[in-house]
């Protein structure tokens, strides 16, 4: 165990990043919170006053807010949905006996690192372009009417987007798991003559219950302040508009600081539900 | 020990792998394909695969019309100094949880995580309304510190996990043999805390790079960093995928290489250690 010098360094150590994430974390939030509470508006800076609780009562009956809560809601889900299947789906299949793994590990991984920017203009234009986009020259191919994606379906165009963007993720966490299963469990299974799909559903599936927990968790922290996909294929609206696109756009085109202020901490308070479960499970792996 | 396994069935799932891996990655084959189209070619139909006029006029292009190495040394400035600034800030605090643990480190390991769940859109305002008031709005040195913050959770978590893996018996064994702190730390924990720090490095380098809300809010041109750069081509003028797709891809070309050395980094950095 550590003497009570080595116990003073380390708490030397620690102490300046203690200090600056306090500093970041703690005086910020509270400037939200104060800001939330005020009628302040960028374009008139001169009159200033309490508002008490006008800003939630206005952003949490703006029926923007509802729309953009639900869009938020259905770009978490459907997005969760999508990579979670196909990443169990492309994981199993990299774990079989696949001739020259290293690279397609490399292909599949590759739309994580390709930065949000751009994924999205690559898709819509390229891809998703009503009428020389790649999509649309497919659907003539085959006899069908091309889909104009951004106008008639911005939302699910948006959650494709992501989707891709986070596949990869999911589908390297669940092979990285996949691969630490015993092997000789499977085999024993199989000469019990387990079926493969019972042995998908008895043995790998829980043990991969796991990993897609955490998968979840953090894919959801990331997926409730989607931005950039928005920012810069739709710009917004009604339609595409989730929480932090509204509350991005009440603050810097509409200038209304408490309002945004307001917004800010209804998505806090969101994403802490998220944030509790994973700090546990987190937690309980740091004990193991 | 290993399964037997049929030619049959290996030719097959060898040939499903390779399709999902190509059809996974067509996004970034087509655009780095574009890139060398001329924009004519680039939105003719029925698409062009490799027999077209290959030409790299969009790349110089790209570079003289909007300064792409401009943008380019941003993000190497803002990714690299606000990693650098964030191990200077991380390797003492993840070496003393990790080696002289109290009772309260895990709680404060938790803490700091905690922190990284907060969205950044609940502290937008204040941070909008600090960079403007103290004049750093579109600077670089702003968006390195900011960045610095926001990613230091993940460093220090990512550090500790290696650290904690250093066998504490090395360390007692030099002590023994009569090896100072000095010597003990530059003989015998520097060697072996090399590859996770240069992990670390790694990953949150690329996370830093492709960043993409702090920099699409906070600056405009002159600190605009790669991320910002492309979300510039979101209101076209004319025909532009050639030039899109040549921009975009030496956007994300080092971050390709750099991503594909840190692989099993990702699943471990990521998932603050819960999945190994």
């Amino acid at each position: 165990m550590a003497t009570q010098q080595t116990q003073a360094l380390g708490r030397l150590l620690v102490s300046p990043a203690v200090g600056l994430l306090l500093l970041i974390s703690i005086v910020p939030l509270a400037a939200t919170v104060y800001f939330s509470f005020l009628n302040y508006n960028l374009l008139d800076p001169g009159s200033v006053d309490w508002a008490r609780f006008d800003n939630y009562t206005y952003f949490l009956t703006d029926p923007g807010f509802i729309s953009a809560l639900i869009n938020t809601l259905i770009i978490v889900g459907a997005v969760l949905a999508i990579t979670v299947v196909l990443g169990v789906l492309v994981a199993l299949l990299m774990d079989q006996a696949v001739v020259g793994l290293t690279l397609v590990r490399l292909l599949v991984i590759a739309p994580f690192f390709v930065m949000p920017t751009v994924s999205a203009l690559i898709w819509k234009n390229l891809l998703m372009h009503p009428v020389s986009g790649y999509f649309a020259w497919i659907a003539t191919s085959l006899g069908l009417q091309p889909i104009d994606w951004f106008t008639n379906y911005p939302l699910l165009s948006i959650i494709l987007i992501i989707s891709w963007e986070w596949l990869p993720f999911a589908a390297l966490i669940l092979l990285t798991a996949l691969q630490s299963l015993d092997v000789e469990q499977k085999e024993a299974a199989e000469m019990d003559g387990a079926s493969g799909l019972s042995t998908f559903f008895y043995i790998t599936l829980p043990h991969l219950a796991r990993p897609i927990t955490v998968v979840i968790l953090i894919e959801t922290i990331f997926l409730l302040t989607v931005f950039a996909e928005i920012y810069v294929t739709t710009g917004g609206g009604e339609r595409t508009n989730n929480l932090a696109f509204l509350i991005y756009s009440a603050a810097l085109k509409e200038y209304d600081i408490g309002a945004a202020s307001a917004g800010g901490l209804v998505a806090v308070v969101l994403a802490n539900i998220v944030a509790i479960f994973l700090v546990r499970l987190v937690g309980k792996n740091l004990d193991a | 020990m290993a399964r037997e396994v049929t030619p049959a069935r290996k030719i097959t799932v060898t040939i499903a792998a390779w399709a999902v891996g190509i059809v996974i990655a067509f996004p970034i084959i087509w655009m780095i394909l574009t890139s060398f189209k001329t924009e004519l070619e680039a939105s003719s139909l029925p698409p062009k695969f490799v027999f077209f006029d290959w030409t790299v006029e969009n790349y110089a292009i790209v570079q003289q019309r909007s300064d792409y190495f401009h943008h380019a040394m941003n993000s190497l400035i803002i990714a690299g100094g606000s990693v650098l600034l964030a191990l200077i800030i991380a390797v003492p605090a993840a070496w003393a949880m990790a080696f002289a643990p109290t009772e309260r480190t895990r709680g404060t390991l938790l803490w700091m995580l905690s922190t990284k769940m907060m969205p950044p859109v609940g502290v937008m305002v204040p941070i909008y309304l600090f960079f403007r008031d103290f004049g750093l709005l579109d600077t670089r040195i702003g968006l390195v510190g900011l960045l610095c913050l926001a990613n230091l959770p993940i460093v220090i978590w990512m550090l500790f996990t290696y650290f904690k893996e250093i066998p504490k018996d090395i360390l007692e064994a030099a002590r023994m043999d009569g090896a100072t702190i000095g010597k003990e730390l530059i003989y015998v924990l520097t060697p072996m805390a090399v590859p996770g720090i240069a992990s670390t490095l790694l990953l949150n380098f690329i996370l830093a790079w492709n960043e993409a809300f702090w920099t699409l809010v906070l600056t405009s041109s002159n600190a605009a960093p790669l991320t910002a750069f492309i979300a510039s081509y979101s209101s076209p003028e004319g025909l532009f995928w050639a030039k899109l797709s040549a921009a975009s891809t030496l956007a994300i070309a080092p971050i390709l290489v750099l991503g594909w050395f840190s692989q099993r980094q990702l699943v471990r950095g990521l998932t603050f250690g819960a999945v190994k």
